[in-house]
């Protein structure tokens, strides 16, 4: 159960159209990712705030066919 | 989801200022993301408290499900939902995590 970066990038999009959306494949296994997002939508929220959205933006696949995503997001400068 | 799990949930982070849900013991994580936040719990020199959600797989989806978080570990400090592991190691880099733990008075084992 691995989900390619491409699809992880697209759901995040979708959610975040704003987004930059950065995506390395840790392992290079299609299962170990670390993902950058900015997007004006994290402005003036906390962190935990900032990654409820991109884990909701990932319908739930967080935890389940997506097993690792080291995550960072920011605002844009 | 039932209630008795979250009202467990809810008594360990009441009872214990520095509370750790992880996969295993601090001795031995089963995760490489539980044992990096250990690693820093240790190096911040406060004492914590951890429930091993391997243990029990009715806490191990309830905690997901009560911080509308997806993953373990996560760290509650004086009741709040603080984060995961990018957080806690974000946080802890920039010197945040110490500032915050001081803030909710939690003192060092070396003060102690």
């Amino acid at each position: 159960m691995a989900m390619p970066a491409a699809e992880i990038e697209a759901m995040i999009k979708a959610a975040l159209p704003d987004a930059t959306v950065t995506i390395e494949d840790l392992a290079g296994d299609n299962d170990h990712f670390a993902a950058t997002v900015v997007s004006e939508a994290f402005r003036g929220l906390p962190r935990i705030r900032q990654h409820q959205l991109v884990y909701n933006a990932l319908q739930g696949q967080m935890g389940g066919a997506l097993h690792a995503l080291a995550l960072q997001t920011s605002a844009p400068e | 989801m039932d209630n008795q799990v979250f009202a467990e949930i809810q008594s360990q982070i009441d009872a214990n200022p520095v509370m750790l849900f992880m996969k295993g013991t601090p001795m031995f994580p089963q995760c490489g993301f539980s044992a990096r936040v250990i690693q820093i719990l240790k190096h911040a020199n406060v004492p914590f408290k951890t429930a091993n959600v391997l243990d029990d797989p009715e806490l191990r989806d309830g905690i997901k499900t009560f911080s509308n978080w997806p993953t373990i570990p996560q760290l509650y400090v004086k009741g709040e939902f603080i984060g995961g592991c990018d957080i806690i190691t974000e946080m802890y880099q920039s010197g945040e995590l110490d500032q915050l733990l001081k803030e909710k008075g939690i003192t060092t084992d070396a003060a102690a």
